[in-house]
């Protein structure tokens, strides 16, 4: 089953041509990774499936991108309601300047949550579901900007499970992370993919081979190819997927 | 919590379920949110509207009333009782502040010389010089008064009189021209710099002759906006250059500067509508002064 | 012999700099030194406690107490606080966060104008606006039925502090805008990515994280504030009994130096110098408070 259908889509930054008649289905519950090199549109792409790039001035979409079948930038679609069920993770790790607590309650409460108890429940199910409650349970009530960035980012994975999205997106959420916090988030994602749909944009080529269902690759703004992992580094159908596989461009 | 955990393995259907039971329905929540966010606009729409609805009122209070208040009286030559003439004062204000300035700006624009140009990093000489113009800057103008009627009034035998006020206002206003010329002569670039140097110019060379005269539309506004702060200045003067209301003599006659004589006129309560004329003149000097200084700020900032 | 004269030439300048530098040093060094030194022997002569807490202002008896100064420059500062930080603070966040550049082309100079205006033109509108609107609203028969307010005036500590808190709210909006424009965007797109309205993450994720900022404009205002004399002095009615209500007058101590140094002598000019001192220790405290703050916010 498909949760995300985009048709026929067009993004323009002003006159810029960013993305261009992009045609892709995404998998439920499945991680799917976007490559390319840098500036091919992955990002841009990324964040136009929770409208964060709303706010870029003369940012211009048309086409369709559908999440169950229903058009996201369509009018009747409440975008705090749309992010609420596409997450997002974000390159650098942005955890609030507040507690660790009120960084995962941070979501729930946007949301009308206000009872202790149920928060309470929100926050240990999060951190679990993000495998740093163990590091953490002690502390919740330490400042957030406190922690390792490897933690800081898990944290902000579980702020963003803590309202119950469908869908994880991520935008290159190890790059300023070391390699074992590195491998901590990708177990983490492989694991996660059990109850979300996940996407996310990677420059790391092996992380993509390593975890993901499915990639897709991006360059100048097209999407060139997307099919299993496996068949995309395997035998690409396109020459410019294999070049960039093979490392002959960026 | 066992089931939590379970959950967790279970898939999403226990996790949905859950969800469900702890978020409140969708359209209940959107509406609340929106409510909230709505309530928070009109806050600070509310706020801005006020700040700029007292701004309004308070500067067209005085012109409304003030404007029509404006009599050749006001504008006589000498003061007296009967016309209360403001020009005297007038004329001290502008004494004052060239004294003043003559005094604060080159020791003002010489210490932010040597604190950017000259002083090492991490000095300690520096942090010092930073904190105690840190405090000058906090220091209520009560204060300065009292310090100028014991140091320059009494101490030194001055009396009250023009230099004692200008020598109180030059210690008020230093923090203000050492600071902008500071971020001035920092906003230089070092290529400027690094070009007199590659000519064989010697530190002082390049710095009259390169660095000031690119950092002086910067210091310059700083300088206006301590004529500013001088012109509407009168807790500091009260006390130092006290209240006649003649033009000087010497240095060391006492003089009324425009803001003193407001004060002195609304205390008195006598000449209601010279009071309002006053404040007028008062009023759109200084908001003058102060337009200006922006004014060129803004066109350095264009560059 | 050329590069020797200007290599002495060189030096002296540094000297002359350097000297100008520790102008600012010298300048607080001798404030300190006269008001200490004319002061504090005062505040021995009369007594610490007779003069910190006394209750009572007689010069005519050579009676000297500033609590009631002490108070009024508290409760003044106070209540300015309460009336211009919340307007000074949303002001603040809807020029950083809600309004368009267009608006803010007006606001910002409206602000700078607000902060350029003289206290004695403040005074003077507080003198001839707000003391006969305060005076028609205790008089009213809401207050008087309703409220139970008796004998209230139109020069009060409630006139003081609303016409301060006018007068700080430049000071307020301009520290915690430019404290607000330094929030970064992270923190605002990560809100807005867990579903959050703009107004949401601007209150709950982008202001918490300007907390230190916000600090620094409300002890700036306080020190203006506590600072300010000419325009308390216009409204405050300069009662020296101890604070009686919110719609009363009280003195605090700018004014008191203000009002009587004219014709003080002896004991009673060095009570007011006192008095000074005693403002000055405030504002030191004051400033203290600021560079902690400041420095924390550094470090984070």
């Amino acid at each position: 089953m498909n949760k995300f259908e985009v048709k026929n889509m067009d993004l323009y930054y002003g006159s810029f041509h960013a993305l261009k008649n992009v045609n892709i289905s995404i998998p439920e519950k499945e991680i799917t990774a976007f490559i390319g090199p840098s500036g091919c549109g992955k990002s841009t792409f990324l964040k136009s499936l929770n409208r964060m790039n709303d706010l870029v001035e003369g940012c211009r979409i048309s086409g369709d991108i559908l999440l169950d079948g229903v058009d996201i930038y369509k009018d009747k679609m409440d975008v705090n309601v749309l992010r609420k069920r596409v997450g997002m993770v974000f390159q650098k790790p942005n955890p609030f300047p507040m507690s660790i607590y009120d960084n995962i309650a941070y979501g729930p409460r946007t949301h009308g949550v206000h009872n202790k108890a149920q928060l309470d429940e929100i926050v240990e199910k999060s951190l679990r579901g993000a495998a740093i409650w163990d590091e953490v349970k002690d502390r919740l009530n330490k400042s957030a900007l406190g922690m390792s960035g490897g933690q800081q980012q898990r944290l902000c994975i579980a702020r963003a499970l803590a309202v119950e999205p469908e869908v994880l997106l991520m935008d290159e959420p190890t790059s300023a992370l070391d390699p074992i916090s590195t491998s901590k988030v990708e177990e983490l994602a492989m694991e996660l993919k059990e109850n979300y749909t996940i996407i996310m944009v990677t420059h790391n080529m092996q992380q993509a081979a390593r975890i993901s269902d499915k990639t897709a690759f991006f360059l100048l703004g097209e999407l060139v190819e997307m099919g299993p992992t496996e068949q995309v580094f395997a035998t690409p159908v396109d020459k410019r997927t294999e070049d960039y596989i093979s490392g002959r461009f960026g | 919590m066992p089931e939590i955990t379970a959950a967790k393995g279970e898939g999403s259907s226990m996790s949905k379920a859950n969800a469900h039971m702890v978020f409140p329905s969708g359209n209940q929540n959107r509406k609340a949110a929106r409510i909230q966010a709505a309530a928070l606009r009109w806050l600070v729409r509310i706020a801005a509207l006020l700040t700029a609805a007292v701004l309004l009122f308070l500067i067209g209070y005085i012109l409304v009333m003030g404007i029509p208040n404006l009599k050749p009286s006001l504008f006589e030559w000498e003061y007296n009782s009967e016309n209360v003439s403001l020009v005297p004062s007038l004329i001290n204000t502008v004494l004052m502040t060239a004294f003043s300035l003559l005094i604060a700006t080159p020791l003002g624009i010489f210490a932010a010389i040597w604190l950017v140009e000259y002083a090492r990093r991490g000095n300690r000489l520096v942090r010092v010089v930073r904190i105690t113009t840190e405090t000058l800057q906090g220091i209520p103008s009560i204060v300065y008064g009292l310090f100028g009627m014991l140091f320059f009034v009494t101490q030194l035998h001055w009396g009250y009189s023009l230099i004692a006020g200008a020598f109180t206002l030059s210690i008020m206003v230093l923090p203000v021209i050492m600071r902008t010329t500071e971020e001035a002569l920092m906003a230089v670039p070092d290529s400027y710099r690094e070009g007199s140097f590659g000519l064989g110019a010697g530190k002082l060379r390049t710095v009259f002759t390169i660095v000031l005269p690119s950092a002086m539309p910067g210091i310059l506004s700083g300088v206006i906006l301590a004529i500013g702060r001088i012109v509407g200045e009168t807790a500091a003067l009260i006390y130092t250059a006290s209240s006649v209301a003649k033009i000087p003599e010497s240095v060391f006659s006492s003089t009324r500067t425009l803001a003193v004589h407001m004060y002195l006129l609304s205390n008195e309560g006598l000449h209601v509508d010279a009071t309002y004329g006053t404040a007028v003149v008062l009023l759109v000097l200084v908001l003058g002064i102060n337009c200006l200084s922006s004014f060129i700020a803004g066109r350095l900032a264009k560059k | 012999m050329k590069t020797k004269t200007s290599k002495t030439r060189e030096k002296v300048m540094q000297g002359v700099f350097t000297a100008c530098a520790c102008i600012s040093i010298l300048a607080v060094a001798l404030i300190c030194i006269f008001l200490f030194a004319n002061g504090v022997p005062t505040i021995f002569e009369i007594g610490p406690l007779n003069f910190l807490l006394g209750t009572t202002w007689k010069p005519g008896n050579d009676i000297y107490g500033i609590l009631p100064m002490i108070l009024g420059s508290l409760y003044v500062t106070a209540g300015a606080i309460i009336v211009g930080v919340p307007v000074g603070l949303l002001t603040a966040v809807y020029m950083s966060k809600f309004a368009s550049p267009r608006v803010n082309r007006v606001l910002l100079p409206a602000v700078q104008l607000l902060a350029g205006i003289p206290s004695v033109v403040y005074g003077f509108f507080g003198m001839v606006v707000l003391v006969p609107a305060v005076q028609a609203m205790v008089k009213s028969d809401f207050f008087k039925d309703v409220l139970g307010v008796k004998g209230g005036k139109g020069m009060s500590l409630f006139t003081a502090a609303v016409l301060l808190g006018i007068m700080i709210l430049p000071t307020i909006i301009t520290v915690s805008k430019a404290s607000l424009d330094a929030v970064p965007a992270s923190y605002y797109e990560g809100s807005l990515a867990l579903g959050a309205t703009h107004e949401r993450s601007v209150f709950f994720a982008v202001l918490p994280a300007a907390k230190s900022g916000v600090m620094s404009a409300v002890i700036l205002g306080i020190g203006r504030a506590i600072g300010e004399t000419m325009a308390v002095v216009m409204v405050a009615g300069n009662q020296t009994w101890m604070p009686q209500g919110l719609f009363k007058g009280l003195r605090t101590m700018t004014s008191n130096i203000v009002i009587e140094m004219g014709y003080a002598a002896g004991l009673h000019r060095e009570a007011l110098i006192a008095t000074g001192v005693v403002l000055f220790v405030f504002i030191l405290l004051i400033n203290l408070c600021f560079s902690i703050v400041k420095g924390g916010s550094k470090n984070a």
